[in-house]
């Protein structure tokens, strides 16, 4: 089945262009999503459909279309799982840094709320990620966990927003918790440049461990999918925290509608 | 009355820190023997052989300094929310940006004469020798302390206000420092063990870069913590 | 400049509650105000307002003419808060709380302005013990030197007489009325209604965040 499915140039064709044009439908929709009010309501399911859609796609190609790595074997194919996870996680930490800086310049309860949003899921898929990655580490390399440079930033920066994330959980009121998060956001974030280069250097005195660079061109295509396919259920993901996280707010913000009709003080000699 | 500069309020912020400090001596003589503690338990924990002791040795320095940090940086958050004693001065007026470089650097110079305090016995415990210049080896010490108060500041005023607060400032500060860390305990080793490679200055420029960075996102960010608007 | 500060549809939010709501109110320069209200009532928050400790989330609040959240640091030069918190530091003496604080706002000659300030709250045998070993009341006094060490031109007083003996009450209101004679306008918050409408010539009375009638 394999060899015959290897001669259809129409599979390899298809696999070059369609990622692209469903990523930019991805995108298209997003941004629908974000400028068209009346849209919200089914976008989100039209994502939702082309990411289950492409996860069965993505079942048939990355398990039995494209061919087994030179010097792993089928073991490798968990790279298509793996890699676009931490990837999302990365997407979704920084909105959250746009976010947090966004909010500091103008208070908004749909920034704060999208802050958390696309903290959760980016701790969400990085939490996958990495566990993917220990998952692929075992037999490849024999142990669970290498200290290999990316995985190691990526565990910090899990660790990180975690605490991103307790943080909120132990602020009580709503407007203080938005501005701290909002500070502690923007310093998580810009350590990620530092925390990679120090992580990096720190292993390159030591023997390096490397992981595939190689990456046969085959096997990107199949990655642009899964990615692909990701990022649709990043953006549903992230829109139903935001939707929680407003509905939170909602609970715990006095509204301004539920103030009284305006009245000035009578004037009073005592 | 001449309005104040942002270096006297600075001063005034350091000097009020470090008399709080000496009148409250027996609490920094506590810090010391937690210090030490810390530094014993390693030993026991990780085995008698003194070669490998030796080696570790400025990663378990730099953790006893760590610990130490937690304690004393939310010491000296809880002493201005006690009788909202920040307000006071913010409201004197202060800026809270003077503030923030106060209190980040009277955290530093705590640390660092706790790390002075505890090299002596560090020194003696792991049988290190200063290979490359005591002189390098104190500046160094002075570098980390200065990469652990910058942020340690900031998330300690943070930590302080919220729930749990004892537990937050550890999981917020240690993940954050993990490059200043690095650094810090590298650029020891190499003071102790002998520069061989010549990597202090890398090591350095690291430490200070991460210096730069912090000090600078504390500055500027101090103020959206401490200002109710 | 004829106003101490005016307050234009100011509403301020904690959490799920408006702690004062729709407010609006203007003090003339040099006046005395009673504020009243049960506790809850949003007392704290609007004199924190003023104070600048905390700003409004909706409407204007401008003292002396200008914006409270834009003038804040030339605001608060001029304006003294006596509040709950003492705003002490426990571990030093009642000498080296003033002593910051004389730092902090430039006052020249500060051994002496301590000395004096001391003496005038009737402190003076604890200028070198520290905040720790005082009474309530000796704090309380403590805290009102700390305000009248700035000579400010609107002070903020939340519950002066409290933890005050009738000794100490009655040299409160000795120290109210010298502001007073100086010219400071005045917000006094108290539960001790007679007291307050001997000191005070206006009165604001809030319910639930809202100015109503006494």
């Amino acid at each position: 089945m394999r060899h015959w499915l290897l001669t259809l140039d129409g599979t390899t064709r298809f696999l070059l262009w369609s990622p692209l044009l469903l990523l930019v439908s991805v995108l298209a929709l997003t941004g629908l999503h974000i400028f068209v009010a009346q849209a919200r309501t089914w976008v989100w399911k039209v994502l939702l459909g082309i990411a289950v859609v492409m996860i069965a796609g993505q079942a048939v190609l990355g398990l039995y279309w494209v061919p087994p790595e030179h010097y792993m074997g089928d073991v490798y194919r968990i790279i298509y799982m793996h890699v676009p996870q931490v990837w999302m996680s990365l997407i979704g930490m920084t909105i959250n840094f746009g976010c947090c800086v966004l909010f500091l310049f103008r208070k908004s309860w749909v920034t704060d709320s999208l802050a958390e949003a696309s903290a959760s899921v980016g701790v969400y898929f990085g939490a996958v990620g990495i566990t993917l990655g220990a998952v692929w580490a075992k037999p490849t390399w024999g142990a669970y966990w290498t200290w290999d440079p990316r995985l190691t930033t990526a565990a910090i920066m899990l660790v990180i927003y975690t605490g991103y994330l307790a943080l909120r959980r132990f602020v009580e009121d709503p407007d203080k918790r938005a501005t701290w998060s909002a500070v502690l956001g923007i310093v998580a974030y810009v350590d990620i440049p530092v925390l990679w280069f120090s992580v990096k250097w720190w292993r390159s005195i030591h023997q390096e461990q490397s992981s595939p660079k190689t990456v046969d061109s085959l096997m990107t295509m199949v990655l642009r999918w899964s990615a692909t396919m990701f990022l649709s259920l990043f953006v549903v993901f992230v829109y139903h925290r935001y939707l929680a996280a407003q509905a939170a707010r909602a609970r715990e913000v006095a509204a301004p509608e539920l103030l009284p009709p305006s009245s000035s003080a009578p004037a009073v000699s005592s | 009355m001449q309005r104040p500069t942002l270096f006297s309020v600075l001063v005034t912020v350091i000097r009020k820190d470090l008399l709080i400090e000496w009148r409250t001596r027996a609490r920094i003589n506590a810090l010391v023997f937690f210090a030490i503690a810390t530094l014993l338990i390693f030993s026991f924990a990780l085995g008698p052989d003194t070669v490998l002791l030796r080696k570790n040795a400025p990663g378990y320095l730099w953790l006893g300094i760590l610990f130490a940090s937690v304690l004393s940086l939310s010491e000296s958050m809880r002493i201005e929310i006690e009788n909202s004693a920040l307000d006071g001065v913010r409201l004197a007026p202060a800026s809270a940006r003077a503030i923030y470089l106060g209190k980040a650097i009277g955290n530093t110079l705590m640390l660092w004469l706790l790390t002075l305090v505890i090299l002596p016995i560090a020194i003696a415990l792991f049988d290190l020798s200063v290979r490359e210049g005591f002189a390098r080896l104190l500046g160094i010490l002075f570098l980390g302390c200065a990469a652990i108060s910058a942020p340690g500041t900031l998330y300690a005023a943070i930590a302080a206000n919220a729930r749990a607060r004892d537990v937050l400032l550890p999981l917020l500060l240690f993940p954050v420092l993990i490059p200043g860390l690095l650094a810090s305990v590298k650029a020891t080793g190499v003071i102790l063990e002998g520069d061989v490679m010549h990597q202090l200055g890398s090591w350095v420029g690291l430490l200070s870069a991460f210096n730069v960075l912090y000090w600078s996102l504390g500055f500027a960010l101090f103020p959206r913590v401490i200002e109710d608007d | 400049m004829t106003t101490a500060f005016e307050i234009r549809d100011v509403s301020k939010r904690f959490g799920a509650r408006w702690a004062v709501a729709r407010l609006t109110y203007t003090l003339p320069l040099g006046q005395s105000l009673l504020l009243t209200g049960h506790n809850g009532s949003g007392k704290t928050t609007l004199l924190r307002m003023l104070a600048t400790a905390t700003f409004p989330t909706l409407g204007e609040l401008t003292l002396f003419g200008r914006d409270a959240r834009e003038h804040r640091d030339d605001l608060r030069t001029d304006i003294g808060l006596l509040s709950h918190a003492s705003f002490l530091y426990e571990d030093l003496t009642a000498a080296q709380n003033l002593d910051v604080l004389a730092r902090l706002i430039g006052l020249p000659d500060r051994e002496r302005a301590i000395a004096q300030m001391l003496e005038r709250v009737g402190l003076v045998s604890r200028t070198d013990s520290p905040v720790r070993q005082f009474s309530a009341g000796m704090r309380k006094r403590l805290a009102i030197a700390r305000l009248l060490f700035k000579a400010p031109k609107l002070a903020l007083l939340d519950e002066p007489f409290g933890e005050l003996d009738p000794e100490g009450i009655t040299q409160m209101e000795g120290l109210i009325r010298g502001l007073q004679a100086q010219g400071t306008s005045i917000v006094l918050a108290t539960h001790l209604v007679e007291q307050g409408q001997a000191l005070t010539t206006l009165r604001l009375h809030l319910e639930n965040g809202r100015a109503v009638s006494a």
